[in-house]
């Protein structure tokens, strides 16, 4: 059957790889992003590609009114796929619009666009698969990322939540947590080969996910057992490290 | 992809392209395709080889990104009718060193256009290109192959079948005497419909196998010595039987026989390999390319594998390597012996007119880039008019000392 897919955020690579995977079997593709320049050779090459029907709509996280978007679209989505990230200065604390920032785009935006997309499934009684891309990052708080993984802790617990409360309506949440990826948002950044994940290995695990019916997904096995030790370290240990 | 053999690809800072993977138009009408640079001609057969198109002109492997093929001006085995790859290329966008970006064509900022085709990447980024893709009935090729069983009968074929698209001969290196030179000759034509076995005629447009065997280990690095090489050759030409044969192959094994191994190169050994890839106008190419072999056997080197082609013509173009004549390929493995024994081969390739494609190269002297290329100065000095610090540089072009 053929499926409608909303990419939220598709100019990430992350949402580019699935876009991909999701466009071989036949599926619609609804891409948004801050600019429809920017996600014109992304359309092009998938209606190229794969010959699929693919729009894209403009939508920026920090700006844009969620309920606005869904209007916007041609139908409501079979499947959703939440990517928008934004890393930021891991230390920025006395830079307020930065802080504001990492905020909004990794949790406040993302909750108010999910819970209008629930509320638009649960009045037409449709029944969707929701995924949220969130981070290894916000299973335990440290030094050189807090800001983003206290945003990403909050929509973690969030897709928890949404995972409980779309059960009876139909509704299915996916909670990917990927560990590092190499991509644009981490280019440039000295990463550890076989801890680090490619767009592809992250897209081809929630497309599985999607499929079976996963909760919680991390991407490469090692990193729920990394982060199944980072959270157990004792406190009076952990707030001494350099992590 | 960073598939050069030499040092063109390698400097201390590299701009990896490969996220620059987008197609963006086709009409199918002209067949001009639209692609940013760092889409592969494996990914572009992948797409367009099940809607009936082929690749203008394609190198012996798929892994090369479309603005690589464009700076390393690559050429096919049908060169003689069809040009190397920037003969089909209407116009790209180039990132330049002072932060522009241009769209170059033969209309359009034509001297830079001029300059990047087979400008090694000096000139700037490729960001996309557009180019016009072949018509193609089947994925499969008429094949005639024919044995030839010296160098006079090679050159010859090679001459006298130049009216089959895709031609190509692989020497046998190591045979003396009356058989010095003697060669497998193969021709291909993109195959009809009709000239399709019943079983091919099932899926005519069917793509080559994505999936590759890795080449499990290094060897040691005297698997590949005068014996082995000369008994592989010799195995190898008697395979075929004398005479000519036909028959149908797909595209995979007849362009791209080597992709199927993934890291063929490591039956070089730890040291590696290199590809010495020479062209000789025809004028004196006979004695040349007999030169050439002689000093091969004289100084006991052995190449794995070698191929002659012929080049069609090809006006003189800044660094753009083809020209009207043979050329000639060898692959050695890496030894203390061979730079001395390159030195010499250079100087008779030199003495026939003739020079080396850069893109193979690793280790030619900066002196004799300017002596066999007759507008290399000129692309230097229009370089640094552009560019005056170098911003875009590589180790072969800081060896070639292009921007001092």
């Amino acid at each position: 059957m053929k499926k409608n897919i909303l990419l939220v955020g598709a100019n990430s690579d992350v949402a580019q790889a699935i876009a991909k995977l999701r466009a071989e079997n036949g599926h619609a593709l609804w891409l948004t992003g801050r600019s429809l320049e920017a996600l014109q050779p992304i359309v092009a090459d998938l209606k190229l590609r794969y010959e699929v029907e693919v729009s894209a709509f403009v939508y920026d996280a920090e700006t844009s009114n969620p309920e606005a978007l869904i209007l916007a679209l041609p139908g409501l989505p079979d499947e959703v796929h939440l990517a928008m990230g934004y890393l930021g200065n891991p230390i920025c604390i006395e830079d307020a619009a930065e802080t504001t920032r990492i905020m909004t785009v990794n949790f406040t935006a993302a909750v108010l666009l999910m819970n209008a997309l629930v509320r638009s499934l649960i009045q037409e009684k449709r029944n969707a698969v929701l995924v949220g891309i969130s981070s290894v990052a916000g299973d335990r708080g440290r030094k050189s990322n807090f800001l983003y993984g206290a945003a990403k802790a909050g929509f973690s617990t969030y897709l928890d939540g949404l995972r409980n409360f779309g059960y009876a309506h139909g509704i299915h949440v996916v909670t990917v947590k990927p560990g590092f990826i190499r991509s644009k948002m981490t280019a440039g950044l000295p990463l550890p080969g076989p801890l680090t994940a490619t767009p592809q290995q992250v897209a081809k695990a929630i497309v599985k996910a999607v499929r079976k019916r996963k909760g919680r997904v991390y991407v490469l096995p090692i990193w729920e057992l990394i982060m199944l030790i980072v959270r157990n370290i004792p406190d009076f240990v952990f707030k001494k490290m350099n992590l | 992809m960073g598939r050069c053999y030499g040092d063109s690809a390698l400097s201390a800072h590299i701009v990896d392209a490969r996220s620059l993977n987008h197609f963006l138009d086709f009409d199918s009408s002209s067949g001009l395709l639209t692609v940013e640079s760092g889409v592969t001609f494996d990914e572009i057969l992948q797409v367009f080889v099940p809607r009936g198109w082929f690749l203008p002109v394609t190198p012996g492997t798929r892994f090369v990104t479309a603005g690589g093929a464009l700076a390393s001006d690559v050429h096919g085995k049908n060169h003689h009718v069809d040009g190397s790859f920037s003969d089909h290329v209407l116009w790209f966008d180039l990132f330049t060193a002072s932060g522009q970006k241009l769209r170059c064509s033969r209309t359009e900022n034509a001297d830079l256009f001029h300059l990047s085709l087979g400008g090694m990447g000096l000139t700037g980024i490729v960001l996309a290109l557009a180019f016009y893709m072949k018509p193609i009935e089947t994925a499969y090729i008429r094949q005639h192959t024919v044995r030839c069983e010296n160098l006079d009968e090679t050159m010859a074929g090679l001459e006298s079948y130049g009216n089959w698209t895709n031609s190509v001969a692989w020497l046998d290196c190591m045979a003396g005497g009356k058989a010095f030179g003697r060669s497998i000759l193969m021709l291909g034509e993109s195959a009809k419909l009709q000239e399709l076995s019943p079983k091919q005629a099932l899926n005519p447009l069917k793509i080559h196998s994505t999936k590759g065997i890795p080449f499990p280990i290094d060897m040691p690095s005297f698997t590949l010595n005068r014996f082995t090489v000369q008994a592989f050759n010799r195995v190898y030409f008697n395979k075929h039987p004398k005479g000519s044969q036909d028959s149908v192959v797909h595209y995979e094994p007849f362009y791209y026989p080597l992709d199927k191994v993934l890291g063929w190169n490591r039956i070089y050994g730890k040291r590696g390999f290199t590809q010495y890839q020479l062209v000789v106008p025809h004028q004196d190419a006979r004695k040349g390319l007999q030169e050439v072999l002689e000093l091969l056997a004289k100084r006991r080197m052995s190449s794995f594998l070698t191929v002659l082609k012929i080049f069609g013509e090809q006006p003189e173009n800044y660094l753009r390597f083809p020209k009207a004549g043979f050329t000639l390929t060898l692959d050695f493995g890496i030894a203390d012996s061979l730079w001395p024994f390159l030195n010499e081969l250079d100087q008779v390739v030199e003495q026939y007119g003739g020079r080396l494609y850069l893109t193979k190269d690793v280790r030619m002297s900066a002196d004799f880039l300017r002596r066999t290329y007759p507008m290399a100065q000129e692309f230097i000095d229009k370089l640094k008019e552009m560019d005056p610090v170098g911003t875009f540089r590589s180790l072969q072009s800081e060896r070639l000392s292009i921007h001092a």
